[in-house]
Parts: C-alpha cells; sequence; structure tokens
C-alpha cells in the first residue's frame, strides 16, 4: 500500500507538485522551514524541496525498473542462450559473467562512469546513469537464468520435442524461454532494489543525477551538511521514502519466496 | 586440494588478463584519449607537439595499446596519475593498507554481529528475537551505504562500524538460514534431545556442518565490503583505496581507476579462492 501511494504520488508529480523541480524562489530565503506554500521548505538554491522530492521520486522509480528490465533481458539472452547451448557455448558465457562478477559492482560502475564525461546535460546524465546500471548489473542474474536454461534443457518434455523435430530456435522461444518466466521475474524484482541503492550511492558521491534534474541520489546529497541542520527532520524525507520503497520491495520479494 | 588452488590460480590469471584488455579499451575508447593537455602549452615547439600527436596516435591500435600498457605492468609501472601527478603505484601501495585495515574491523564487527544474532536467534527460537534482528538487518540493507557512512561522520563514529553495519546486514540472512538448516538435521535434533548443552551443540555440531558455506558467504562479504568503502572511506575521510577511486572517478583519471579496479579485483579473487580452500578443508576433514 505504501510503495503503491509513494508510486501513485511520484507518477502524478506534475500534478501534486505545487511547483517546478527547477523554479526558484527568490523572494523566501534558501533553505526555509516547511510553511504552508513548501510544505518541506526550500533548498539552498530556493527550489519547493515537496516538489524535487516528487519529482525525484519519479525519476528513481520509473528509471529503476526501467534498468532492471534491461538488465534481465541481456541476463535472460545470456543465461537462456548459454544454458540451453550448453557445452563450449556455456563456459564461454559463465567465464564472461565470471569476469563481470570478480569487479565489485561499485567499482565497475566508478570505472565506466568516469570513462564519460561529467559535464553533461542532466537528461543525459539520468539515462546514462540507469542505462550503466542496466548494463553492468545483469551477470548475477545470467548464472541464475543458465541454471535454470541447463535444469529445463535435460528435461523429459525437451528431449520429448527434440525427439519430435522440433527446431533448436522454436524450443528455445516456446518451451525454454516460457518456463524461465518465474525465474527472470524474480530477478527483475531483485534488480529494482539494488538499482535504486545504486544510484543513491553514486547521487551521494556526485556521481549520479545532475542538478537541475532531481532523483534520490541528488537529494540525499544535502544530507552531507545534515549536521548543521540536524533540528531540521523534514531533510529526512526523501531518505525515508527511499527506505519505504526498497522496504517495500524486498518484502515482496519475500513474499514470493515463502509463496515459491 | 593443490587442484582447486592451481585452478583459481588460473583464473584469476585469465581474469586480469581479460580484466585487463577491457580496461585498456576502455582507456583507448574514452572521449578525450587522443588529446593532451600539454599539445595546448605554449612553450611547445611545433615539433614538440607533432611528436605528441605522434606518441597518441602510435597507441591507437587497442591490442597494441594493451601489450605496451601489459609490459609496463610486468615491471610494476601502471603510469602517472593525472590528477595526482604521481606514480599509480606508489598512490596504489599507499593506499591499500589503509583500506585493508578498515575492510579487516569492518568485516570482524560485521561476520561478529552476524554470527551472534544468527545464533542467538538459532537456537533461542524467541520469535522476538528473530523479528528484532530480523528487521534490523533489513533495515540495513534497505540504507544506501552511502547514507550509512554520512550517518556515522554525524556521530562522529569510526567509519569501519558503518562498514561493519552493511557486512553484517548483507551477510546476516544467510547465515541465519545455513544455522536453521544445520540445527534442523537429524543427528543435531537427537543430540539436542539427548541433554547436550545449548553451547556444545553450536560448537561441536552445527558450526562445522556450516562451515563450508558459512565461510563462502564470508567469501562473497569481502566484495561486498571492498565496494562499499567507496562511500564509507570518501565521505568519512579516510585515505584508502575507496577514497582514491572516488577522486579519480571525479578526476576521469583513467589509468589511476583501471589500475585501482584491477587491485580490487585480485582481493576479491583471492578472498574468495581463501574461503573456498578452507571450504574444502572443512569438508575433507569431516569426511
Amino acid at each position: 500500500m505504501l510503495l503503491v501511494a509513494v508510486a501513485v504520488l511520484s507518477l502524478g508529480a506534475s500534478v501534486f507538485a505545487p511547483a517546478n523541480y527547477a523554479t526558484q524562489f527568490r523572494d523566501d530565503l534558501p533553505n526555509a522551514a516547511p510553511s504552508h506554500q513548501h510544505w518541506l521548505g526550500t533548498d539552498d538554491l530556493g527550489r519547493d524541496r515537496f516538489s524535487r522530492v516528487l519529482y525525484g521520486t519519479r525519476v528513481s522509480l520509473l528509471l529503476a525498473p526501467t534498468a532492471a528490465l534491461l538488465s534481465t533481458l541481456l541476463a535472460a539472452f545470456v543465461g537462456a542462450l548459454a544454458g540451453y547451448l550448453g557445452g563450449p557455448w556455456e563456459k564461454l558465457a559463465m567465464a564472461g559473467t565470471d569476469l563481470f562478477l570478480s569487479l565489485p559492482w561499485l567499482f565497475l560502475l566508478l570505472m565506466v562512469r568516469a570513462m564519460l564525461p561529467l559535464n553533461i546535460s542532466a537528461f543525459a546524465s539520468v539515462t546514462v546513469t540507469f542505462l550503466l546500471l542496466g548494463l553492468l548489473g545483469w551477470a548475477a542474474s545470467a548464472r541464475v537464468v543458465c541454471a535454470g536454461a541447463r535444469t529445463i534443457r535435460n528435461s523429459d518434455f525437451v528431449l520429448l520435442a527434440r525427439a519430435s523435430g522440433v527446431s533448436r530456435a522454436r524450443l528455445l522461444m516456446l518451451h525454454v524461454l516460457p518456463n524461465l518466466k518465474p525465474a527472470l521475474l524474480a530477478q527483475f524484482w531483485i534488480s529494482i532494489p539494488v538499482f535504486i541503492l545504486s544510484e543513491a550511492n553514486l547521487g551521494v558521491l556526485g556521481l549520479g543525477v545532475t542538478e537541475p534534474l532531481p532523483s534520490w541520489g541528488s537529494l540525499l546529497r544535502e544530507l552531507e551538511s545534515y549536521a548543521n541542520f540536524s533540528n531540521e527532520y523534514w531533510r529526512l524525507v526523501p531518505l525515508i521514502l527511499l527506505v519505504i520503497t526498497v522496504t517495500s520491495f524486498q518484502l515482496i520479494l519475500t513474499r514470493d519466496e515463502a509463496a515459491a | 586440494m593443490l587442484h582447486l588452488i592451481s585452478r583459481h590460480v588460473l583464473r584469476l590469471a585469465v581474469t586480469l588478463l581479460l580484466g585487463g584488455l577491457l580496461a585498456a579499451t576502455l582507456i583507448r575508447f574514452a572521449p578525450g584519449f587522443d588529446s593532451d593537455e600539454q599539445q595546448l602549452d605554449s612553450r611547445l615547439s611545433s615539433e614538440s607537439i607533432e611528436a605528441l600527436r605522434q606518441q597518441r596516435a602510435a597507441q591507437g591500435n587497442v591490442l597494441e595499446f594493451y601489450a605496451g600498457f601489459l609490459g609496463s605492468a610486468v615491471y610494476g609501472d601502471f603510469g602517472q596519475s593525472q590528477t595526482l601527478n604521481r606514480p599509480v603505484r606508489e598512490l596504489v601501495a599507499e593506499r591499500v593498507p589503509v583500506t585493508l585495515k578498515l575492510m579487516g574491523y569492518g568485516l570482524l564487527v560485521g561476520w561478529s554481529l552476524a554470527l551472534l544474532f544468527a545464533a542467538t536467534a538459532t537456537m533461542a527460537r524467541i520469535v522476538a528475537w528473530d523479528l528484532t534482528t530480523t528487521a534490523l538487518a533489513g533495515l540495513f540493507l534497505c540504507v544506501p551505504s552511502a547514507v550509512l557512512a554520512l550517518g556515522f561522520v554525524f556521530l562522529r563514529a569510526p567509519g569501519f562500524l558503518a562498514l561493519g553495519l552493511i557486512v553484517f546486514a548483507n551477510v546476516f540472512r544467510y547465515w541465519r538460514n545455513l544455522l536453521d538448516k544445520s540445527y534442523a538435521m537429524p543427528h543435531i535434533v537427537t543430540a539436542r534431545a539427548k541433554g547436550l548443552g545449548t553451547m556444545k551443540v553450536l560448537l561441536w555440531h552445527v558450526l562445522p556442518v556450516a562451515a563450508p558455506q558459512l565461510l563462502a558467504v564470508a567469501g562473497v562479504s569481502v566484495s561486498v565490503a571492498l565496494g562499499a568503502s567507496i562511500p564509507v572511506e570518501a565521505l568519512c575521510g579516510i585515505p584508502g583505496i575507496g577514497q582514491l577511486a572516488w577522486q579519480a572517478a571525479l578526476g576521469r583519471d583513467l589509468s589511476l581507476l583501471v589500475t585501482i579496479t584491477l587491485v580490487v579485483t585480485v582481493i576479491t579473487m583471492l578472498s574468495n579462492t581463501f574461503s573456498e580452500v578452507m571450504g574444502h578443508a572443512f569438508r575433507v576433514q569431516r569426511a
């Protein structure tokens, strides 16, 4: 319910937000306290914090699943093909996957992010950040999918289908991939909170989405100076929203695991 | 055992060679590789600028570039840091011990907390305690490591505690499940039914059975700790490899970043090898 509420509020940001995320209220003081006009006050540049939280939530909530979808598709492609073909193809694909997995995730992200220019437009930075997450986060899922495809390859019904003369491509598309759907769905749900947290970490380190576009990562950067504003609890709202969202995704996963 | 170690050493060598090739390719095709700041130096003659251009052009072929990179790396020359203007080898050698110390303390705290909480939750079977430990681990799992590090800066607490909590959150659930499974094994149920003390059951029966898997998870947690060391060191002001990687990323210091990534890969793979060898030794001993 909480996740749905957060999603509805963020998706309708353009309706619910009292101002645009980049609009500066120069008449008010920067870092203003909450008021009727600005429910969560204003930030250092006099922008309405509530609006920025809504728009930032929208960016993270829309793009993390998109990146998760991309990484799941890549994992499905590599894992299913490797597991289904087996032999040297599987060994080669899994060696590549191992190579990816032996590089710690955040180091790999930093390395590839640093290859790209830092002074790019806000929209380009959003695209680059989430595209990187999607393109680099497939390896662990691919291993799981490969194991699943291997089991299906050795199952009786696939053997029967092969004996009946069903072509490899047809077998893969009509029999192997549909049976991998539960594993792929699980990997998709697992990836979403991982990508949300990774974007937040990149954002706090100044390597995520750039100004003026907000995201949870860039909003959490404000907490760097929280020691100076420790009585201003409203600054913690993005963090609370992030924790609620990630917890909700974890609970969905736990429920699915229990049901399985 | 020897076969296992040699297989891991071979895998490490192949991963490093392929990782190096990947890194060299990324450096070669990164925007701005063909240009050199020195070419803008007005004191240089046109011949010198042309020589610089030709030097860059000679690195145009990725394989040649990689061979050069490897050749220098064999002699410990990983190039010069563009942002810090010092040899990469010196910088990495200075910072690695700091990170290893931070990780050592952090892993010790994380593993101790996870083992303590997992063992007590498994043995005590008190619903409230079980829920509390699970919720605590779940909460730390849902907070970005950078925010956790900021919290420790705010509290003026040492950075390794933040790392410890991150490790604890990542390890606890797996260890709890492993101990649960071991605790439900028939010979352990029999031992409990015969009245063997709780600590004796844990130390003599449960832990030895679960040890190989516990060690495997511990090996993976080293990689988690390494990843978390970036935000922890960057935000807590600890001059380790994580902070260096962050500075290199902000300054687009590619040669430094690539060397750091390779060093981190070696540490990750060595820890995985160690945990697997230890797990194998446990299995052999029990057999």
